[in-house]
Protein backbone atom coordinates (compact mmCIF):
# COMPACT_ATOMS: atom_id res chain seq x y z
CA UNK A 1 0.00 0.00 0.00
CA UNK A 2 0.96 3.66 -0.25
CA UNK A 3 1.51 5.31 3.10
CA UNK A 4 2.94 8.45 4.60
CA UNK A 5 6.26 7.76 6.33
CA UNK A 6 8.34 9.85 8.71
CA UNK A 7 11.96 10.29 7.63
CA UNK A 8 13.18 12.65 10.34
CA UNK A 9 12.34 16.14 11.62
CA UNK A 10 10.62 18.25 8.92
CA UNK A 11 10.76 15.33 6.46
CA UNK A 12 7.90 13.11 5.37
CA UNK A 13 7.16 11.17 2.19
CA UNK A 14 4.74 8.67 0.69
CA UNK A 15 6.23 5.23 0.13
CA UNK A 16 5.19 1.65 -0.56
CA UNK A 17 4.73 -0.34 2.61
CA UNK A 18 3.44 -3.84 3.37
CA UNK A 19 -0.34 -3.96 3.92
CA UNK A 20 -1.34 -4.18 7.60
CA UNK A 21 -2.68 -7.55 8.76
CA UNK A 22 -5.13 -8.76 11.42
CA UNK A 23 -3.07 -9.34 14.58
CA UNK A 24 -5.82 -9.84 17.13
CA UNK A 25 -9.30 -11.38 16.84
CA UNK A 26 -10.96 -7.99 17.38
CA UNK A 27 -8.87 -6.13 14.75
CA UNK A 28 -10.25 -4.72 11.53
CA UNK A 29 -8.41 -3.48 8.48
CA UNK A 30 -9.91 -0.25 7.16
CA UNK A 31 -9.38 1.15 3.66
CA UNK A 32 -8.96 4.89 4.21
CA UNK A 33 -11.15 7.23 2.17
CA UNK A 34 -10.26 10.52 3.82
CA UNK A 35 -7.60 11.45 6.35
CA UNK A 36 -6.50 14.73 7.88
CA UNK A 37 -3.38 16.35 9.30
CA UNK A 38 -3.80 17.46 12.92
CA UNK A 39 -1.88 20.13 14.84
CA UNK A 40 -0.71 17.22 16.99
CA UNK A 41 0.99 15.67 13.97
CA UNK A 42 3.15 18.79 13.79
CA UNK A 43 4.73 17.94 17.15
CA UNK A 44 5.81 14.61 15.62
CA UNK A 45 6.83 16.26 12.36
CA UNK A 46 9.08 18.66 14.25
CA UNK A 47 10.71 15.77 16.14
CA UNK A 48 9.32 16.76 19.55
CA UNK A 49 7.71 13.56 20.78
CA UNK A 50 10.07 10.92 22.21
CA UNK A 51 10.23 7.57 20.40
CA UNK A 52 9.03 8.69 17.00
CA UNK A 53 10.60 6.04 14.78
CA UNK A 54 11.77 6.51 11.21
CA UNK A 55 9.27 4.80 8.92
CA UNK A 56 6.31 5.52 11.23
CA UNK A 57 3.04 6.34 9.47
CA UNK A 58 1.22 9.24 11.14
CA UNK A 59 -2.48 10.04 11.06
CA UNK A 60 -5.15 9.69 13.71
CA UNK A 61 -8.00 11.39 11.86
CA UNK A 62 -9.51 9.13 9.20
CA UNK A 63 -12.67 7.57 7.86
CA UNK A 64 -12.94 4.64 5.47
CA UNK A 65 -14.44 1.32 4.49
CA UNK A 66 -13.96 -1.87 6.50
CA UNK A 67 -11.99 -4.27 4.33
CA UNK A 68 -11.43 -7.22 6.63
CA UNK A 69 -12.34 -8.16 10.21
CA UNK A 70 -10.92 -10.53 12.84
CA UNK A 71 -12.83 -13.57 14.11
CA UNK A 72 -14.46 -11.88 17.13
CA UNK A 73 -15.66 -8.66 15.46
CA UNK A 74 -19.46 -8.28 15.63
CA UNK A 75 -20.34 -4.62 15.34
CA UNK A 76 -18.87 -3.86 11.92
CA UNK A 77 -18.44 -5.95 8.77
CA UNK A 78 -16.54 -5.67 5.52
CA UNK A 79 -18.07 -2.99 3.34
CA UNK A 80 -19.27 -0.81 6.23
CA UNK A 81 -18.17 2.80 6.05
CA UNK A 82 -16.81 3.87 9.42
CA UNK A 83 -15.44 6.87 11.28
CA UNK A 84 -12.67 5.95 13.70
CA UNK A 85 -11.86 7.91 16.89
CA UNK A 86 -8.23 8.92 17.28
CA UNK A 87 -7.88 6.99 20.54
CA UNK A 88 -7.69 3.19 20.70
CA UNK A 89 -9.82 1.76 23.53
CA UNK A 90 -10.41 -1.78 24.82
CA UNK A 91 -13.79 -0.93 26.35
CA UNK A 92 -13.37 -2.94 29.55
CA UNK A 93 -10.27 -1.84 31.49
CA UNK A 94 -10.51 0.24 34.68
CA UNK A 95 -10.43 3.46 32.68
CA UNK A 96 -12.59 2.53 29.69
CA UNK A 97 -15.27 1.16 31.99
CA UNK A 98 -15.46 4.58 33.64
CA UNK A 99 -15.80 6.36 30.30
CA UNK A 100 -12.16 7.48 30.09
CA UNK A 101 -11.89 6.06 26.58
CA UNK A 102 -8.79 8.05 25.64
CA UNK A 103 -6.94 6.73 28.69
CA UNK A 104 -7.20 2.98 28.01
CA UNK A 105 -4.70 0.88 29.97
CA UNK A 106 -4.79 -2.21 27.75
CA UNK A 107 -3.44 -0.82 24.49
CA UNK A 108 -0.26 1.16 25.12
CA UNK A 109 2.62 -1.07 26.20
CA UNK A 110 5.14 1.75 25.88
CA UNK A 111 3.71 4.18 28.38
CA UNK A 112 1.28 4.38 31.24
CA UNK A 113 1.37 8.17 30.99
CA UNK A 114 -0.68 8.09 27.78
CA UNK A 115 -3.40 6.05 26.12
CA UNK A 116 -2.92 4.76 22.58
CA UNK A 117 -3.38 6.95 19.51
CA UNK A 118 -3.11 5.90 15.86
CA UNK A 119 0.12 6.98 14.21
CA UNK A 120 1.31 9.01 17.14
CA UNK A 121 4.75 7.55 17.93
CA UNK A 122 5.62 4.62 20.15
CA UNK A 123 5.01 6.79 23.20
CA UNK A 124 1.36 6.52 22.15
CA UNK A 125 1.55 2.77 21.56
CA UNK A 126 3.42 2.22 18.28
CA UNK A 127 0.47 1.83 15.92
CA UNK A 128 0.80 2.99 12.32
CA UNK A 129 -1.78 5.63 11.45
CA UNK A 130 -4.34 6.52 8.85
CA UNK A 131 -2.44 8.76 6.43
CA UNK A 132 -2.25 5.67 4.25
CA UNK A 133 -4.40 3.46 2.05
CA UNK A 134 -4.96 0.86 4.76
CA UNK A 135 -4.81 0.88 8.53
CA UNK A 136 -5.07 -1.70 11.31
CA UNK A 137 -7.91 -0.78 13.69
CA UNK A 138 -7.64 -2.66 17.01
CA UNK A 139 -10.81 -3.26 19.07
CA UNK A 140 -12.99 -2.73 16.04
CA UNK A 141 -16.09 -3.38 18.16
CA UNK A 142 -15.30 -0.45 20.44
CA UNK A 143 -13.90 2.50 18.46
CA UNK A 144 -15.38 2.70 14.97
CA UNK A 145 -18.93 3.87 14.28
CA UNK A 146 -20.82 3.30 11.05
CA UNK A 147 -21.20 6.68 9.31
CA UNK A 148 -24.91 7.58 9.14
CA UNK A 149 -26.16 8.06 5.56
CA UNK A 150 -27.11 11.67 6.11
CA UNK A 151 -23.74 12.71 7.50
CA UNK A 152 -21.26 14.51 5.22
CA UNK A 153 -17.95 12.58 5.01
CA UNK A 154 -15.93 15.65 5.90
CA UNK A 155 -18.07 16.29 8.99
CA UNK A 156 -17.49 12.66 10.02
CA UNK A 157 -13.76 13.21 9.53
CA UNK A 158 -13.74 16.36 11.68
CA UNK A 159 -15.43 14.41 14.49
CA UNK A 160 -12.62 11.85 14.65
CA UNK A 161 -10.59 14.47 16.49
CA UNK A 162 -10.52 18.23 15.92
CA UNK A 163 -14.15 19.24 16.37
CA UNK A 164 -14.98 16.65 19.00
CA UNK A 165 -11.82 17.63 20.89
CA UNK A 166 -12.79 21.31 20.94
CA UNK A 167 -16.28 20.36 22.11
CA UNK A 168 -14.77 18.26 24.87
CA UNK A 169 -12.44 21.13 25.82
CA UNK A 170 -15.33 23.52 26.30
CA UNK A 171 -16.90 20.96 28.65
CA UNK A 172 -13.62 20.61 30.56
CA UNK A 173 -13.84 24.34 31.14
CA UNK A 174 -17.25 23.78 32.75
CA UNK A 175 -18.67 26.75 30.86
CA UNK A 176 -21.79 28.09 32.59
CA UNK A 177 -24.44 30.45 31.21
CA UNK A 178 -23.07 33.94 30.66
CA UNK A 179 -19.39 33.00 31.16
CA UNK A 180 -16.60 34.84 29.40
CA UNK A 181 -14.47 32.22 27.64
CA UNK A 182 -11.00 32.93 26.24
CA UNK A 183 -9.62 30.44 23.74
CA UNK A 184 -5.87 30.57 23.11
CA UNK A 185 -5.10 29.28 19.60
CA UNK A 186 -7.21 29.59 16.44
CA UNK A 187 -6.19 26.25 14.94
CA UNK A 188 -8.88 23.64 14.26
CA UNK A 189 -9.07 22.67 17.94
CA UNK A 190 -9.35 26.26 19.15
CA UNK A 191 -11.96 27.08 16.49
CA UNK A 192 -14.03 24.10 17.62
CA UNK A 193 -13.63 24.95 21.31
CA UNK A 194 -14.74 28.53 20.68
CA UNK A 195 -17.72 27.41 18.61
CA UNK A 196 -18.68 24.86 21.28
CA UNK A 197 -18.44 27.34 24.17
CA UNK A 198 -21.58 29.00 22.76
CA UNK A 199 -23.44 25.67 22.77
CA UNK A 200 -22.74 25.47 26.49
CA UNK A 201 -24.12 28.97 27.00
CA UNK A 202 -21.09 31.28 27.01
CA UNK A 203 -21.91 34.98 27.12
CA UNK A 204 -18.72 36.07 25.43
CA UNK A 205 -16.08 34.16 23.45
CA UNK A 206 -12.65 35.63 22.74
CA UNK A 207 -10.00 33.96 20.55
CA UNK A 208 -6.30 34.85 20.64
CA UNK A 209 -3.67 33.92 18.01
CA UNK A 210 -0.99 35.67 15.99
CA UNK A 211 -2.00 34.45 12.54
CA UNK A 212 -4.50 36.91 11.08
CA UNK A 213 -6.21 34.62 8.59
CA UNK A 214 -6.93 32.16 11.39
CA UNK A 215 -8.38 34.94 13.53
CA UNK A 216 -10.63 35.89 10.62
CA UNK A 217 -11.74 32.28 10.54
CA UNK A 218 -12.44 32.42 14.28
CA UNK A 219 -14.69 35.44 13.79
CA UNK A 220 -16.57 33.72 10.97
CA UNK A 221 -16.69 30.08 12.07
CA UNK A 222 -16.91 30.62 15.82
CA UNK A 223 -18.59 34.06 16.07
CA UNK A 224 -15.72 35.12 18.33
CA UNK A 225 -14.10 38.40 19.27
CA UNK A 226 -10.49 38.13 18.20
CA UNK A 227 -7.14 39.54 19.27
CA UNK A 228 -3.78 39.22 17.54
CA UNK A 229 -1.33 39.06 20.42
CA UNK A 230 1.51 40.60 18.42
CA UNK A 231 -0.52 43.82 18.21
CA UNK A 232 -0.52 44.48 21.93
CA UNK A 233 2.43 45.03 24.23
CA UNK A 234 0.95 42.60 26.76
CA UNK A 235 -1.92 40.31 25.83
CA UNK A 236 -2.66 39.32 29.43
CA UNK A 237 -3.06 42.97 30.47
CA UNK A 238 -5.39 43.45 27.52
CA UNK A 239 -7.50 40.42 28.45
CA UNK A 240 -7.74 41.76 32.00
CA UNK A 241 -8.78 45.16 30.75
CA UNK A 242 -11.50 43.79 28.51
CA UNK A 243 -12.93 41.71 31.39
CA UNK A 244 -13.17 44.65 33.81
CA UNK A 245 -9.81 43.65 35.35
CA UNK A 246 -11.19 40.41 36.78
CA UNK A 247 -10.03 37.93 34.12
CA UNK A 248 -11.98 35.33 32.18
CA UNK A 249 -14.19 32.72 33.82
CA UNK A 250 -12.75 30.03 31.56
CA UNK A 251 -9.53 29.90 29.54
CA UNK A 252 -8.91 27.10 27.06
CA UNK A 253 -5.36 26.29 25.93
CA UNK A 254 -5.66 25.08 22.33
CA UNK A 255 -2.02 25.79 21.49
CA UNK A 256 0.27 23.29 23.18
CA UNK A 257 3.98 22.62 23.09
CA UNK A 258 5.01 24.87 20.22
CA UNK A 259 3.50 28.09 21.52
CA UNK A 260 4.89 31.37 20.30
CA UNK A 261 4.84 34.64 22.17
CA UNK A 262 8.15 34.25 24.01
CA UNK A 263 11.19 33.53 21.90
CA UNK A 264 13.08 32.15 24.91
CA UNK A 265 10.32 29.70 25.82
CA UNK A 266 9.80 28.72 22.20
CA UNK A 267 13.47 28.01 21.60
CA UNK A 268 14.07 26.12 24.84
CA UNK A 269 10.78 24.21 24.57
CA UNK A 270 10.22 23.59 20.88
CA UNK A 271 13.68 23.82 19.30
CA UNK A 272 16.24 22.73 21.90
CA UNK A 273 13.78 20.44 23.69
CA UNK A 274 15.11 21.46 27.11
CA UNK A 275 11.56 21.44 28.44
CA UNK A 276 8.45 19.45 27.56
CA UNK A 277 7.30 22.18 25.22
CA UNK A 278 6.91 25.95 25.35
CA UNK A 279 4.48 26.79 28.19
CA UNK A 280 3.60 30.29 26.92
CA UNK A 281 -0.08 29.57 26.31
CA UNK A 282 -0.46 27.66 29.56
CA UNK A 283 1.07 30.55 31.49
CA UNK A 284 -1.13 33.07 29.70
CA UNK A 285 -4.11 30.92 30.62
CA UNK A 286 -3.11 30.94 34.29
CA UNK A 287 -2.62 34.71 34.19
CA UNK A 288 -5.73 35.58 32.19
CA UNK A 289 -8.19 33.45 34.17
CA UNK A 290 -10.12 35.08 36.98
CA UNK A 291 -9.60 33.92 40.54
CA UNK A 292 -11.56 30.72 41.10
CA UNK A 293 -11.79 30.27 37.33
CA UNK A 294 -11.29 27.19 35.18
CA UNK A 295 -8.53 26.29 32.78
CA UNK A 296 -9.04 23.62 30.17
CA UNK A 297 -5.87 22.28 28.59
CA UNK A 298 -6.21 20.63 25.20
CA UNK A 299 -2.77 21.60 23.91
CA UNK A 300 -0.35 18.69 23.83
CA UNK A 301 2.87 18.83 25.83
CA UNK A 302 5.89 16.53 25.97
CA UNK A 303 6.46 14.11 28.84
CA UNK A 304 9.18 16.11 30.60
CA UNK A 305 8.86 19.21 32.81
CA UNK A 306 7.93 22.66 31.50
CA UNK A 307 8.40 26.03 33.19
CA UNK A 308 4.79 26.51 34.28
CA UNK A 309 3.77 29.31 36.67
CA UNK A 310 2.15 26.99 39.11
CA UNK A 311 2.30 29.32 42.09
CA UNK A 312 -0.15 31.73 40.47
CA UNK A 313 -2.54 28.86 39.76
CA UNK A 314 -2.51 27.99 43.45
CA UNK A 315 -2.89 31.55 44.69
CA UNK A 316 -5.78 32.19 42.33
CA UNK A 317 -7.65 29.02 43.27
CA UNK A 318 -7.83 27.85 39.68
CA UNK A 319 -9.29 24.54 38.57
CA UNK A 320 -7.10 23.05 35.86
CA UNK A 321 -8.54 20.20 33.81
CA UNK A 322 -6.84 18.42 30.96
CA UNK A 323 -7.02 15.31 28.83
CA UNK A 324 -6.71 13.77 25.44
CA UNK A 325 -10.32 13.96 24.34
CA UNK A 326 -12.48 10.84 24.60
CA UNK A 327 -14.00 11.83 21.25
CA UNK A 328 -16.04 8.65 20.82
CA UNK A 329 -18.09 9.69 23.84
CA UNK A 330 -18.97 13.06 22.25
CA UNK A 331 -20.33 11.64 19.00
CA UNK A 332 -23.98 10.92 19.78
CA UNK A 333 -24.54 14.49 20.97
CA UNK A 334 -22.44 16.06 18.21
CA UNK A 335 -24.42 14.17 15.58
CA UNK A 336 -27.57 15.70 17.05
CA UNK A 337 -26.01 19.15 16.83
CA UNK A 338 -24.99 18.65 13.21
CA UNK A 339 -28.41 17.30 12.31
CA UNK A 340 -30.10 20.25 14.02
CA UNK A 341 -27.95 22.64 11.99
CA UNK A 342 -26.18 24.01 15.06
CA UNK A 343 -22.69 23.30 13.77
CA UNK A 344 -20.87 22.57 10.53
CA UNK A 345 -17.47 21.13 11.46
CA UNK A 346 -16.29 20.77 7.85
CA UNK A 347 -16.25 24.54 7.42
CA UNK A 348 -12.85 24.65 9.09
CA UNK A 349 -11.19 22.70 6.26
CA UNK A 350 -8.97 24.89 4.08
CA UNK A 351 -7.04 22.44 1.88
CA UNK A 352 -7.93 19.18 0.13
CA UNK A 353 -4.93 17.45 -1.45
CA UNK A 354 -3.88 13.97 -2.62
CA UNK A 355 -2.03 11.82 -0.07
CA UNK A 356 0.89 11.75 -2.51
CA UNK A 357 1.46 15.47 -1.82
CA UNK A 358 1.98 14.76 1.88
CA UNK A 359 5.22 16.73 2.22
CA UNK A 360 3.52 19.84 0.92
CA UNK A 361 0.57 19.20 3.23
CA UNK A 362 2.77 19.07 6.31
CA UNK A 363 4.69 22.10 5.24
CA UNK A 364 1.48 24.10 4.74
CA UNK A 365 0.01 23.02 8.06
CA UNK A 366 3.28 23.78 9.81
CA UNK A 367 3.90 27.22 8.28
CA UNK A 368 0.17 28.11 8.18
CA UNK A 369 0.83 29.81 4.83
CA UNK A 370 -1.76 29.95 2.04
CA UNK A 371 -4.47 30.59 4.67
CA UNK A 372 -4.10 27.03 5.90
CA UNK A 373 -6.21 25.87 8.84
CA UNK A 374 -6.92 22.21 8.14
CA UNK A 375 -5.54 19.84 5.49
CA UNK A 376 -7.57 16.86 4.25
CA UNK A 377 -5.85 14.05 2.32
CA UNK A 378 -7.24 11.60 -0.21
CA UNK A 379 -5.37 8.31 -0.72
CA UNK A 380 -4.83 7.23 -4.35
CA UNK A 381 -7.30 4.34 -4.33
CA UNK A 382 -10.14 6.27 -2.69
CA UNK B 1 -14.52 52.74 41.36
CA UNK B 2 -13.89 49.85 43.74
CA UNK B 3 -14.68 46.37 42.48
CA UNK B 4 -18.25 45.32 43.24
CA UNK B 5 -20.11 42.01 43.40
CA UNK B 6 -21.49 42.49 39.88
CA UNK B 7 -19.99 41.22 36.66
CA UNK B 8 -18.21 44.11 34.98
CA UNK B 9 -18.99 42.64 31.53
CA UNK B 10 -22.56 41.35 31.69
CA UNK B 11 -23.44 38.99 28.83
CA UNK B 12 -26.12 39.86 26.27
CA UNK B 13 -29.51 38.29 26.97
CA UNK B 14 -30.15 34.64 26.14
CA UNK B 15 -32.69 35.70 23.48
CA UNK B 16 -30.14 37.88 21.74
CA UNK B 17 -27.45 35.19 21.84
CA UNK B 18 -29.88 32.58 20.52
CA UNK B 19 -30.74 34.89 17.64
CA UNK B 20 -27.12 35.60 16.79
CA UNK B 21 -25.49 32.19 17.29
CA UNK B 22 -26.95 28.95 15.91
CA UNK B 23 -27.32 26.39 18.68
CA UNK B 24 -26.55 28.83 21.51
CA UNK B 25 -27.29 27.15 24.83
CA UNK B 26 -28.22 23.77 23.34
CA UNK B 27 -26.10 22.17 26.08
CA UNK B 28 -26.90 24.70 28.78
CA UNK B 29 -27.60 22.16 31.51
CA UNK B 30 -24.19 21.25 32.97
CA UNK B 31 -25.54 17.91 34.17
CA UNK B 32 -26.59 16.96 30.65
CA UNK B 33 -23.28 17.06 28.80
CA UNK B 34 -21.52 14.00 27.34
CA UNK B 35 -18.39 14.51 29.45
CA UNK B 36 -20.17 15.21 32.72
CA UNK B 37 -19.40 13.72 35.12
CA UNK B 38 -15.89 12.84 34.03
CA UNK B 39 -16.17 9.25 35.22
CA UNK B 40 -19.42 7.43 34.57
CA UNK B 41 -20.32 3.81 33.98
CA UNK B 42 -23.08 4.26 31.40
CA UNK B 43 -20.87 4.98 28.39
CA UNK B 44 -21.72 2.32 25.81
CA UNK B 45 -18.49 0.81 24.45
CA UNK B 46 -19.59 -2.10 22.27
CA UNK B 47 -17.19 -4.45 24.05
CA UNK B 48 -18.58 -7.99 24.47
CA UNK B 49 -15.84 -9.44 26.63
CA UNK B 50 -14.76 -9.14 30.21
CA UNK B 51 -11.12 -9.87 29.50
CA UNK B 52 -9.81 -8.97 26.07
CA UNK B 53 -8.00 -11.77 24.26
CA UNK B 54 -4.22 -11.51 24.03
CA UNK B 55 -2.43 -10.53 20.86
CA UNK B 56 0.46 -12.88 20.03
CA UNK B 57 3.93 -11.54 20.88
CA UNK B 58 5.97 -12.52 17.82
CA UNK B 59 9.15 -10.78 18.85
CA UNK B 60 10.16 -9.44 22.25
CA UNK B 61 8.12 -6.27 22.70
CA UNK B 62 9.49 -3.42 24.83
CA UNK B 63 7.22 -2.07 27.52
CA UNK B 64 7.17 0.53 30.25
CA UNK B 65 8.32 -0.91 33.58
CA UNK B 66 5.31 0.84 35.09
CA UNK B 67 3.09 -1.80 33.48
CA UNK B 68 2.72 -5.11 35.33
CA UNK B 69 2.75 -7.05 32.04
CA UNK B 70 2.74 -6.58 28.31
CA UNK B 71 -0.65 -5.07 27.42
CA UNK B 72 -3.02 -7.54 25.70
CA UNK B 73 -2.98 -5.42 22.55
CA UNK B 74 0.02 -3.46 21.32
CA UNK B 75 1.37 -1.75 18.21
CA UNK B 76 3.66 -3.72 15.93
CA UNK B 77 4.91 -0.86 13.76
CA UNK B 78 8.70 -0.37 13.44
CA UNK B 79 10.01 -2.95 15.95
CA UNK B 80 13.26 -2.04 17.73
CA UNK B 81 16.40 -2.64 15.68
CA UNK B 82 19.99 -1.46 15.34
CA UNK B 83 21.82 1.05 17.55
CA UNK B 84 18.73 3.28 17.96
CA UNK B 85 16.78 0.21 19.01
CA UNK B 86 19.40 -0.64 21.63
CA UNK B 87 19.22 2.86 23.12
CA UNK B 88 15.44 2.75 23.20
CA UNK B 89 15.33 -0.71 24.75
CA UNK B 90 17.72 0.43 27.47
CA UNK B 91 15.49 3.45 28.17
CA UNK B 92 12.46 1.18 28.54
CA UNK B 93 14.15 -1.50 30.62
CA UNK B 94 16.11 0.74 32.95
CA UNK B 95 13.99 3.82 33.71
CA UNK B 96 10.38 4.45 34.64
CA UNK B 97 8.42 7.20 32.90
CA UNK B 98 8.97 9.36 35.97
CA UNK B 99 12.66 9.73 35.10
CA UNK B 100 13.89 12.38 32.71
CA UNK B 101 16.57 9.89 31.63
CA UNK B 102 13.86 7.66 30.17
CA UNK B 103 12.60 10.37 27.83
CA UNK B 104 15.98 11.94 27.07
CA UNK B 105 17.35 8.54 26.02
CA UNK B 106 14.32 8.02 23.79
CA UNK B 107 14.98 11.42 22.20
CA UNK B 108 18.61 10.41 21.67
CA UNK B 109 17.38 7.19 20.06
CA UNK B 110 15.25 9.29 17.71
CA UNK B 111 18.22 11.39 16.59
CA UNK B 112 20.41 8.30 16.07
CA UNK B 113 17.58 6.59 14.16
CA UNK B 114 17.14 9.61 11.92
CA UNK B 115 20.86 9.95 11.15
CA UNK B 116 21.54 6.25 10.56
CA UNK B 117 18.48 5.55 8.45
CA UNK B 118 19.30 8.61 6.35
CA UNK B 119 22.83 7.37 5.74
CA UNK B 120 21.65 3.84 5.01
CA UNK B 121 19.32 5.11 2.32
CA UNK B 122 21.96 7.17 0.49
CA UNK B 123 23.02 4.30 -1.84
CA UNK B 124 19.44 3.81 -3.05
CA UNK B 125 18.02 7.33 -2.91
CA UNK B 126 21.13 9.47 -3.22
CA UNK B 127 21.66 12.68 -1.26
CA UNK B 128 17.88 13.17 -1.15
CA UNK B 129 17.89 10.50 1.55
CA UNK B 130 19.49 13.04 3.86
CA UNK B 131 17.32 16.09 3.22
CA UNK B 132 14.42 15.05 0.94
CA UNK B 133 10.82 15.13 2.10
CA UNK B 134 10.51 18.75 3.17
CA UNK B 135 7.99 19.58 0.44
CA UNK B 136 10.03 22.67 -0.37
CA UNK B 137 10.57 22.05 -4.07
CA UNK B 138 6.90 21.40 -4.68
CA UNK B 139 6.00 24.50 -2.70
CA UNK B 140 8.43 26.62 -4.67
CA UNK B 141 6.93 25.30 -7.91
CA UNK B 142 3.37 25.95 -6.82
CA UNK B 143 4.36 29.47 -5.78
CA UNK B 144 3.02 29.01 -2.27
CA UNK B 145 6.46 29.40 -0.72
CA UNK B 146 6.89 32.72 -2.45
CA UNK B 147 3.80 34.27 -0.95
CA UNK B 148 4.75 37.15 1.30
CA UNK B 149 4.79 36.18 4.97
CA UNK B 150 2.68 38.30 7.25
CA UNK B 151 5.39 40.46 8.83
CA UNK B 152 3.52 40.56 12.15
CA UNK B 153 3.60 36.84 12.86
CA UNK B 154 5.40 35.89 16.05
CA UNK B 155 7.07 32.86 14.47
CA UNK B 156 8.97 35.08 12.02
CA UNK B 157 11.54 35.38 14.79
CA UNK B 158 12.53 31.73 14.52
CA UNK B 159 11.54 30.29 11.12
CA UNK B 160 15.13 30.77 10.02
CA UNK B 161 16.07 28.07 12.53
CA UNK B 162 14.06 25.35 10.83
CA UNK B 163 16.73 24.55 8.21
CA UNK B 164 19.23 24.35 11.08
CA UNK B 165 17.11 21.75 12.87
CA UNK B 166 16.98 19.86 9.59
CA UNK B 167 20.71 20.14 8.95
CA UNK B 168 21.96 19.86 12.55
CA UNK B 169 22.74 16.11 12.50
CA UNK B 170 24.68 16.47 9.24
CA UNK B 171 26.59 19.53 10.43
CA UNK B 172 27.46 17.69 13.66
CA UNK B 173 28.44 14.58 11.69
CA UNK B 174 30.61 16.61 9.32
CA UNK B 175 32.30 18.35 12.23
CA UNK B 176 33.03 15.07 14.03
CA UNK B 177 34.38 13.50 10.84
CA UNK B 178 36.59 16.48 10.24
CA UNK B 179 37.96 16.34 13.81
CA UNK B 180 38.65 12.61 13.51
CA UNK B 181 40.36 12.95 10.13
CA UNK B 182 42.46 15.84 11.42
CA UNK B 183 43.35 13.89 14.56
CA UNK B 184 44.46 10.86 12.56
CA UNK B 185 46.54 13.05 10.21
CA UNK B 186 48.26 14.80 13.10
CA UNK B 187 49.22 11.53 14.73
CA UNK B 188 51.00 10.38 11.58
N1 LIG C 1 -6.30 16.97 23.88
C1 LIG C 1 -6.56 16.40 22.70
O1 LIG C 1 -7.28 15.41 22.62
C2 LIG C 1 -6.01 17.01 21.46
C3 LIG C 1 -6.53 16.63 20.22
C4 LIG C 1 -6.07 17.29 19.08
C5 LIG C 1 -5.09 18.25 19.19
N2 LIG C 1 -4.57 18.55 20.41
C6 LIG C 1 -3.55 19.59 20.58
O2 LIG C 1 -4.19 20.84 20.54
C7 LIG C 1 -3.26 21.82 20.04
C8 LIG C 1 -3.90 22.57 18.90
O3 LIG C 1 -4.21 21.71 17.82
P1 LIG C 1 -4.54 22.32 16.38
O4 LIG C 1 -4.81 21.19 15.47
O5 LIG C 1 -5.55 23.37 16.50
O6 LIG C 1 -3.08 22.92 16.06
P2 LIG C 1 -2.55 24.18 15.21
O7 LIG C 1 -1.08 24.10 15.24
O8 LIG C 1 -3.23 24.24 13.90
O9 LIG C 1 -3.06 25.44 16.07
C9 LIG C 1 -2.33 26.05 17.09
C10 LIG C 1 -2.55 27.57 16.96
O10 LIG C 1 -2.00 28.24 18.10
C11 LIG C 1 -1.43 29.47 17.67
N3 LIG C 1 -0.54 29.96 18.70
C12 LIG C 1 0.79 29.76 18.86
N4 LIG C 1 1.22 30.34 20.00
C13 LIG C 1 0.14 30.91 20.57
C14 LIG C 1 -0.06 31.64 21.78
N5 LIG C 1 0.94 31.87 22.63
N6 LIG C 1 -1.32 32.10 22.04
C15 LIG C 1 -2.35 31.86 21.21
N7 LIG C 1 -2.22 31.16 20.06
C16 LIG C 1 -0.98 30.70 19.75
C17 LIG C 1 -0.82 29.12 16.34
O11 LIG C 1 -0.60 30.26 15.55
C18 LIG C 1 -1.88 28.19 15.74
O12 LIG C 1 -2.83 28.90 14.98
C19 LIG C 1 -2.01 21.04 19.66
O13 LIG C 1 -1.08 21.09 20.70
C20 LIG C 1 -2.51 19.64 19.50
O14 LIG C 1 -1.50 18.69 19.74
C21 LIG C 1 -5.02 17.95 21.53
ZN1 LIG D 1 -5.19 15.20 16.71
ZN1 LIG E 1 -9.44 0.20 28.05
Amino acid sequence: MRAMVYRGPYRVAVEDKPDPVIEHPNDAIVRVELAAICGSDLHLYHGLLPDTRIGHTFGHEFIGRVEQVGSSVQNVKPGDRVMVPFHISCGTCFFCSRGLLSNCHNVNANATAAGAIYGYSHTAGGYDGGQAELVRVPFADVGPMIIPDWLHDEDALMLTDAFATGYFGAQLGDVAEGDTVVVLGAGPVGLAAARSAWLLGAGRVIVVDHVDHRLRKAAEFAYAETYNFTQYPDIVALLKETTGHLGADVVIDAVGAEADGSLLQHITGAKLKLQGGSPVALNWAIDAARKGGNISVLGAYGPIFSAVKFGDAVNKGLTIRANQAPVRRQWPRLLEHIRAGHISPRDMISHRIPLEDIAEGYHLMSTKLDDCTKVVLTPPAA
Amino acid sequence: MPYTADRPDPAPSAEELRRRIPGWGADLDPADRPSYPKERDDVVTGAHWVLPERQQEREPRERSIEHGMLTPVFGTAQPLHGPAGAIRRYAYERYSEARAAHWLLLMLGDRVDSALSGLQAVPSRGPAALVGGTGLIKQLRSGRMLQPRDPRRADNAHVWMDPLVLAAPWLAGAWITWRVVRGVRRRR
